[in-house]
């Protein structure tokens, strides 16, 4: 029975795993289209001051620029761990 | 005034210098005066894929620093009439090229010409922003692969903000996907990236998909850009490339998995 269940078993496609990869990574980097050149650096040093203070992961910090008619709004968003 | 058209991609290797070649010639073998500009300095290959490389005298470098003349470095191609090659320099390094230098160059050259090509080094750093800068349009090469594929969107953001329209504020260059060396057979079989999905993954208008071909191989092997071999189907959709980068209408070909039958695998000879 387990034999016959694994030759039933279709294995994902390759280029569907590719198709999915690729999607978030795109998404990602667009996210990060026309910011200025500094960000990766200050999103990190950011990161690690609050690492000072309470330990968060790397994924827990959300970090974008928008601009408006006459200024930019930096938007910092940090998911802290439960006390 | 030259419509000015960058070759690029981010990735190497994906078949930029063979497409501005086969590009360059479609152009100009359709009457259209062209000139294909190697801007891949201390790697240049463009004159090895366009078969001058032993009439290589001057390059795009000895212009910019004024040790030669642009009718001194620019190379009559031997087949066609109205194609010409600018080679890049193959000892200086990156650095030789500057911004006020090449916009001379292209600016002297539009004069001249219908069609100017830049055949960009891989990469994102100056080589490859410098042969984008001043581009009306991008042709931006992407195999069906992974890597290929997030490279050319970072390429895009980079024609988005780092460029002469761009930073002008300009109408935005004009983007054209290139899909190349696809095989419509590993499509079939699941271990490959359709064409629909890149298309839907990047987002840019599709100027030509190109399929794998033995006939690249042989071109860049004769220094005969593959555009001349009109038999194989990699120089029929390049020519089809060509007609679509003018304004035509040409349908697709080449996407699809023919399944090949035992008999017509046996006496219908290898692939082209």
């Amino acid at each position: 029975m387990k034999l016959l269940e694994f030759l039933k078993r279709e294995r994902k496609k390759s280029a569907s795993v590719a198709k999915e990869r690729l999607q978030i990574i795109v998404a990602h980097q667009r996210t990060q289209r026309g910011q200025p050149d500094y960000m990766p650096m200050l999103e990190k040093e950011l990161l690690e001051v609050i690492r000072r203070y309470v330990q968060v992961d790397d994924d827990a910090i959300n970090i974008s620029l928008d601009s408006e008619d006459n200024c930019s709004v930096l938007e910092l968003n940090v998911t802290l761990p439960r006390a | 005034m030259a419509k000015i058209i960058v070759v690029t991609s981010g990735k190497g290797g994906v078949g930029k210098t063979t497409s501005a070649a086969a590009i360059a010639t479609g152009l100009a073998l359709r009457g259209n005066k062209t000139v294909v500009i190697d801007f891949d300095v201390g790697l240049r290959n463009l004159d090895l894929i366009m078969g001058c490389e032993r009439r290589v005298v001057y390059d795009l470098v000895n212009v910019i620093q004024g040790e030669a003349g642009l009718n001194q470095a620019l190379i009559r191609d031997k087949r066609v009439d109205n194609l010409h090659i600018l080679p890049a320099s193959q000892t200086r390094d990156k650095d030789a090229l500057n911004l006020e230098g090449v916009e001379k160059v292209l600016d002297t050259l539009s004069k001249d010409f219908d069609y100017i090509l830049c055949d960009s080094p891989a990469g994102i750093e100056r080589g490859a922003q410098l042969a984008m800068y001043f581009a009306d349009e991008a042709i931006v090469v992407t195999n069906p692969e992974v890597s290929s594929v997030r490279d050319s969107d970072r390429i895009l953001g980079l024609l988005a903000s780092k460029t002469r329209r761009a930073e002008r504020g300009e109408e935005a260059i004009k983007e054209h996907l290139l899909v190349t060396r696809y095989n419509p057979a590993r499509v079939d079989s699941g271990d490959m990236l359709n064409l629909d999905d890149i298309r839907e993954i990047l987002a840019i208008n599709l100027i030509g998909l190109i399929p794998e071909s033995e006939a690249v191989l042989r071109a860049s092997n004769q220094g005969v850009p593959v555009t001349h071999d009109a038999d194989s189907d990699a120089g029929q959709a390049y020519t089809d490339t060509v007609a679509r980068l003018i304004g035509e209408e040409v349908p697709l070909r080449f996407h699809l998995y023919e399944k090949r039958s035992l008999l017509s695998r046996m006496f219908g000879g290898g692939r082209r």
